[in-house]
């Protein structure tokens, strides 16, 4: 049944499309139902899979000469992420419901990625992952290219170029995998049992994580986020930061460390105190984590402070993968589902709750116009969803910076404490920007001009992800029950080596 | 197990339910709102003295009960929270909900004229709820989070008044700082459940503050030579540092004045920032493990002992030079603070509870009396500015003075027993008389500073009419307050002046109490301790005297005359009513560090990654170019049928988005390409 989130999507895509251009109504409303349907599956099947193990959800050959299928799989890791993708679609479609220029292309092209979306996830042949991998950045780009707002143009570029390189990197590593595995098949499991020599991994491993970690956020390769970020409507905004960037970081942890465990061992020596590629990427995390944090803190445009704060949090992410310990992973995974939630929230308030109703981003703008007065919900909003992105308890955040943190202190207590440096400074960043776009000085008085008030939608949306956050922060066994199996089948052996 | 052990979450949940009732309900139900407030700390109190007497009718082992429960699991391992049932928190549990319940009730006459009086008592039910879930916690990790809620909360009550600018950036301020001290807290919670595989603090022989887990982390030495027990131990420190406004974490302290008042009774003296003291002593037997061999003290209660004297010395100093009648008591209550981590270190648990308990008392009523002479004088803070208030708030005053001389330590008085107990621990202390003389010098500044600002408020005439910009409006003179205000001040009153017999070297209940044991009446103890309170007490005097000397010989009555100690020695009482300018320091180095890394940082993304980006970008395009040059002159099947597929889907395209698509299709072309000649390449091989 999980199949089906692909093929409604993918269905909706193509319906919206040929439906008259007048019926805006009709449109969102089918848009919805598509989202609804793929989340009413993701849910059925959180639900009901109980032990989070590895289940065929379709299997089918597509080219037998080369040994490629169409496999589709869900262990509880997918079966998480896919919920996060039908939560963040629905909300989505909520906050776009104010779409007027050509509704049509619009929710077709939404669709077509949330579609995409859900096939990467559910992929475990890796051609098919590849394909729906690639399909994802082109509505990415039109998205933004069409109905973004500042630098549009430059930023759907640089977001696909870097996209791009992303990829290549991504196909060259699984080409040569396939090609040294000589097992004429591309399915995940074939592959990753395949004992590749010690050599080989050692620069097939960065090769493939760097490609997958680019779309991820990793510090040096992370400008094309914020711009595209910036750049891009809010709906995008919200995909793009909720659930496309969790996909590099998907890929991270289920190609480039399955297929390679061994490229994360000790080179053998050290150059400039690295001795291994996984101190490296370690690294460049706990930096991707307190720049994106620091650079957050002085920015003027309110959405760049929130694409920062992604950088940062996609920084805890890759950390807890760099982990290698069960505690660290599992953080990373709950991070994933964690920023999907929160990120899309912040970007819906400032895009869709602040930017469309007073055109302008700008922090100093913002405060003189007592918008804790006069759009009290979006300041709540906006004062939950900070609080909980900087890891108050009872949040989602909390649990997986907790977990992270003493993965990350098992590993070297150095590595913790610059991410709890990052931490303070993200309280200072979230500070800051609520401090300046919602408590300001009120100096005018009586607008006369008072904006619209918060809409039906948008308030859905955000009683759902947020909603979907403190469930996940106050019982996190929800989802760590799917997680743990899913990371002690034979498919992560080469990283925990028959036992964590 | 009894029914209050089981149930103890209530005493937490009750409040918190209630502030999150409030919050949805309408703004101008304001009497619901402080009704389900009041009530639900009542019932609280109720619950804590039913948890107060389980624990008092209890003996040796069964005196400290817990009851834990499964929260969420990775892997093998469980996370486990749980409540806790002990003398400590059965002590604070009375105190908090006591003194809670009666700021509660003084709020209802305090911000009677706030237009946000229903989101006030929202936030202050939140508060408690949070607070009384710190105390309750059998698990480091439960702690920790009610303990940042509880920063939350004090954030928004600091804040509460967010259109004076003052306000938000002293709420900002409270929140930044502690939470830098709470990154210690977390780091040590991290290397304790590294290394104990649990958070728990009691659990059956299992927890982290049992016999088998303090062994080996007492064992082990870490970085600098120090037990793994203190490393941690001066972690966890950090985090009680920040909330208790030790140095060099205070500069929040004074600051947070900005609050109402009542918030600054609750936070300020009595609850938010004792929570700091009550975790070491929560933790006291992980700071303290390891004491063998003759050796009395460890390196964490060194560095807690050394930190709290400094912070008395520097809070009592602070505090002489202070014009605002808050902002005194603030640091003031700073250096009660730094007393109490002095009893912790010294003298252990009891010494330092038991001054925090009766602190609490005092402190609150000093507090709650100052918001009643703001009240009176219509709003006025400067204590230049008032004078005479004796006759004019003749109830204030009686109870004022009860707390002042209970903060002096005037024999008697709940304060001397506690404070002297102190001064009798770090007199014993083996490593070092300093931080005795330190308290001790401390306690004579103390005395001074109250006898000041005493007179400053209370004595002579009026000044209040002369220049204040708050006396303008009509008001001719200060007004005693409403029966809801002084009633809470009178009923605190009691505990100030009496709380202290409880805890003296003859009747030493309190100490038993926490120990488990049963007090004996001994006078023989106090043949002991006798020498030690005449000197206190006869520095107390002193410092009363000195006060009267330089202040009430003379009493002030022009508003813009100089301090007494400003115009012999400008130099010093700026220095002090600067606070030592850690403030101007701060901003100097730690934040000025932070805001040029964020600059740099930001400046390398728009320069430095963007210019690669663009380099990059550059290459790719002429790389594109050559491509599609070859692609049209060097004709290639493979490439044709490998990209057929996709022109045709692009061409769909980019009537879309002209100009950009066609380049974009270059590059998937020029990777299927690559692919398919890798494909081919690889095969052959």
């Amino acid at each position: 049944m999980l199949a089906y989130t692909i093929y409604i999507s993918f269905f909706g895509a193509l319906v919206v499309l040929l439906m008259p251009k007048g019926s805006r109504m009709a449109i969102r409303t089918v848009a919805l139902l598509c989202a609804i349907a793929g989340f009413a599956l993701a849910l059925t099947a959180f639900v009901q899979h109980g032990t989070g193990e590895l289940t065929t959800v379709a299997l089918a050959p597509w080219i037998p000469s080369l040994g490629i299928h169409y496999h589709l799989a869900a262990d509880g890791i997918t079966l998480c992420l896919v919920l996060l993708t039908g939560v963040v679609a629905i909300a989505g479609v909520l906050f776009s419901w104010n779409i007027e220029q050509r509704v049509n292309e619009f929710f077709a092209f939404y669709l077509l990625l949330i579609g995409s979306v859900y096939g990467v996830f559910l992929s475990y042949d890796l051609f098919l992952l590849f394909v729906f991998y690639e399909i994802v950045i082109v509505p990415k780009y039109f998205l933004i290219a069409i109905w973004g707002s500042t630098r549009r143009e430059y930023g759907a570029m640089k977001l696909a170029i870097y996209s791009f390189v992303g990829s290549a990197m991504v196909l060259v590593g699984l080409i040569a995998a396939y090609v040294v595995a000589g097992s004429h098949s591309m399915d995940l499991a074939a592959l990753a049992s395949y004992r590749y020599p010690l050599h080989f991994q050692m620069w097939a491993f960065p090769l493939v994580f760097t490609g997958f970690a680019i779309l991820a956020g990793l510090w040096p390769f992370h400008t094309w986020a914020p711009t595209g970020h910036v750049a891009a409507p809010t709906a995008a905004s919200m995909l793009l930061a909720g659930v496309v960037m969790k996909l590099g970081a998907y890929g991270c942890l289920r190609v480039a460390m399955t297929l390679f465990p061994l490229g994360l061992s000790s080179w053998g020596f050290h150059v400039l105190g690295f001795g291994s590629w996984r101190d490296v990427f370690a690294v460049l995390a706990v930096i991707g984590i307190l720049y994106g944090a620091l650079v957050a803190l002085v920015q003027s445009d309110f959405k760049f402070v929130i694409g920062y704060s992604s950088v940062s949090h996609m920084g805890f992410i890759l950390l807890g993968l760099m982990t290698l310990n069960q505690i660290g992973i599992t953080g990373a995974v709950v991070q994933m589902i964690s920023h999907g939630l929160l990120a899309g929230l912040l970007f819906g308030v400032v895009g869709r709750m602040l930017y469309d109703r007073t055109h302008t981003r700008e922090l100093g703008k913002l405060g003189p116009m007592n918008l804790s007065r006069a759009l009290p919900f979006a300041t709540v909003t906006f004062v939950l969803a900070g609080m909980a992105s900087m890891g108050l308890p009872g949040f989602s955040g909390f649990v997986a910076e907790l977990m992270i943190l003493i993965g990350a202190w098992r590993v070297s207590p150095l590595l913790a404490i610059g991410v709890g440096l990052g931490i303070v400074t993200g309280v200072a960043y979230v500070w800051r920007a609520m401090q300046k776009a919602f408590f300001a000085e009120a100096t005018t008085i009586i607008d006369p001009h008072p904006p619209a008030p918060i809409t039906l939608p948008e308030k859905l949306g955000t009683g759902l992800l947020l909603a979907s956050s403190i469930a996940v922060g106050l019982y996190p066994q929800m989802v760590l029950r799917l997680i743990a199996p899913a990371l002690n089948t034979p498919l992560f052996s080469g990283l925990h080596g028959g036992g964590w | 197990m009894s029914w209050i052990v089981h149930n103890l979450w209530l005493v937490a949940a009750l409040p918190f339910a209630a502030g999150g009732v409030i919050s949805v309900m309408k703004q101008r139900q304001r009497t619901l709102a402080a009704g389900l407030a009041v009530g639900s700390m009542a019932l609280s109190f109720v619950l804590a003295l039913m948890a107060f007497v389980q624990v008092l009718t209890s003996h040796g082992e069964a005196t400290r009960q817990f009851s834990n429960f499964a929260w969420f699991q990775f892997g093998a391992e469980w996370v486990r929270l749980g409540w806790l049932l002990d003398p400590l928190t059965a002590v604070m549990l009375v105190m908090v909900t006591f003194v809670g319940l009666l700021i509660f009730i003084y709020s209802i006459g305090y911000m009677a004229e706030d237009e946000n009086f229903k989101r006030f008592f929202c936030f202050l039910a939140l508060f408690a709820g949070a607070m009384l879930g710190v105390l309750i916690a059998n698990n480091l990790l439960l702690l920790f989070m009610c303990w940042e809620i509880v920063g939350l909360t004090s954030y928004l009550l600091i804040g509460f008044w967010y259109e004076k600018p003052s306000a938000a950036a002293a709420a900002k301020k409270a929140f930044i700082v502690t939470r830098i001290g709470d990154l210690g807290l977390f780091l040590g919670m991290a290397w304790l459940y590294a290394q104990t595989g649990t958070l728990l603090f009691y659990d059956a022989g299992r927890g982290c503050l049992e016999a088998n887990a303090l062994t080996t982390l007492a064992m082990h030495t870490t970085v600098f030579g120090l037990t793994l027990s203190s490393a941690i131990g001066i972690l966890i420190f950090c985090g009680s540092a920040g909330k208790s406004g030790q140095v060099p974490l205070h500069v929040w302290l004074p600051d947070a004045m900005e609050g109402p008042t009542p918030v600054s009774a609750l936070i300020h003296a009595a609850t938010m920032v004792a929570a700091g003291v009550f975790l070491l002593a929560r933790v006291y037997p992980l700071l303290s493990a390891g004491v063998t061999h003759g050796m009395t003290t460890t390196v964490a209660l060194q560095v807690v002992t050394w930190v709290g004297a400094i912070t008395a010395l520097f809070g009592a100093l602070v505090a002489v030079a202070q014009w605002d009648i808050k902002r005194i008591l603030a640091y003031s209550t700073m250096s009660q603070l730094g007393y109490m981590m002095i009893g912790l270190g010294t003298g252990g648990v009891s010494v330092g509870m038991f001054h925090l308990i009766t602190h609490a008392f005092f402190k609150a009523l000093l507090f709650l009396g100052a918001g009643s002479v703001i009240h009176g004088c219509h709003g006025e803070q400067d204590i230049r500015f008032m004078g005479g208030l004796r006759k004019a708030m003749p109830v204030t005053f009686a109870a004022y003075s009860c707390g002042m001389l209970a903060l002096c330590g005037v024999p008697l008085f709940s304060g001397f027993w506690s404070k002297d107990e102190i001064l009798h621990s770090a007199f014993v202390w083996n490593l070092s008389r300093g931080p005795f003389y330190i308290g001790a010098i401390g306690a004579l500044l103390t005395a001074f500073y109250m006898t000041r600002q005493m007179i400053y408020v209370y004595a002579g005439t009026t000044r209040l009419a002369a220049e204040s910009t708050h006396g303008e409006h009509g008001h001719s003179g200060a007004h005693e307050s409403p029966k809801v205000m002084t009633v809470p001040l009178l009923i605190l009153a009691v505990p100030a002046v009496v709380l202290g017999f409880f805890g003296t070297p003859v009747w030493p209940w309190f100490q038993s109490f926490l120990e488990g044991d049963t007090a004996n009446v001994s006078f023989g103890a106090l043949g002991g301790a006798f020498p030690l309170m005449i000197v206190s007490s006869l520095i107390v005097f002193v410092g009363l005297g000195l006060g009267w000397l330089l202040y009430g010989r003379k009493l002030i009555v022009d508003v813009g005359a100089l301090d007494r100690i400003e115009s012999a020695q400008p130099g010093l009482f700026h220095l002090l009513s600067g606070a030592f300018y850690i403030n101007e320091l701060y901003a100097a180095t730690v934040v000025r560090f932070t805001l040029v890394a964020a600059s740099v940082s930001a400046w390398l993304d728009r320069w430095i990654f963007g210019g690669v980006v663009r380099a990059i970008s550059t290459i790719f395009v002429l790389f594109a170019k050559v491509d599609s040059f070859a692609d049209t002159h060097v004709v290639n099947r493979g490439f044709d049928a490998g990209c057929g597929s996709v022109s045709y889907g692009g061409s769909f395209l980019s009537k879309l988005q002209a100009g950009k698509v066609q380049r974009y299709l270059k590059f998937v072309g020029v990777a299927l390409f690559v692919a398919v000649a890798l494909l081919f390449w690889g095969g052959k091989a």
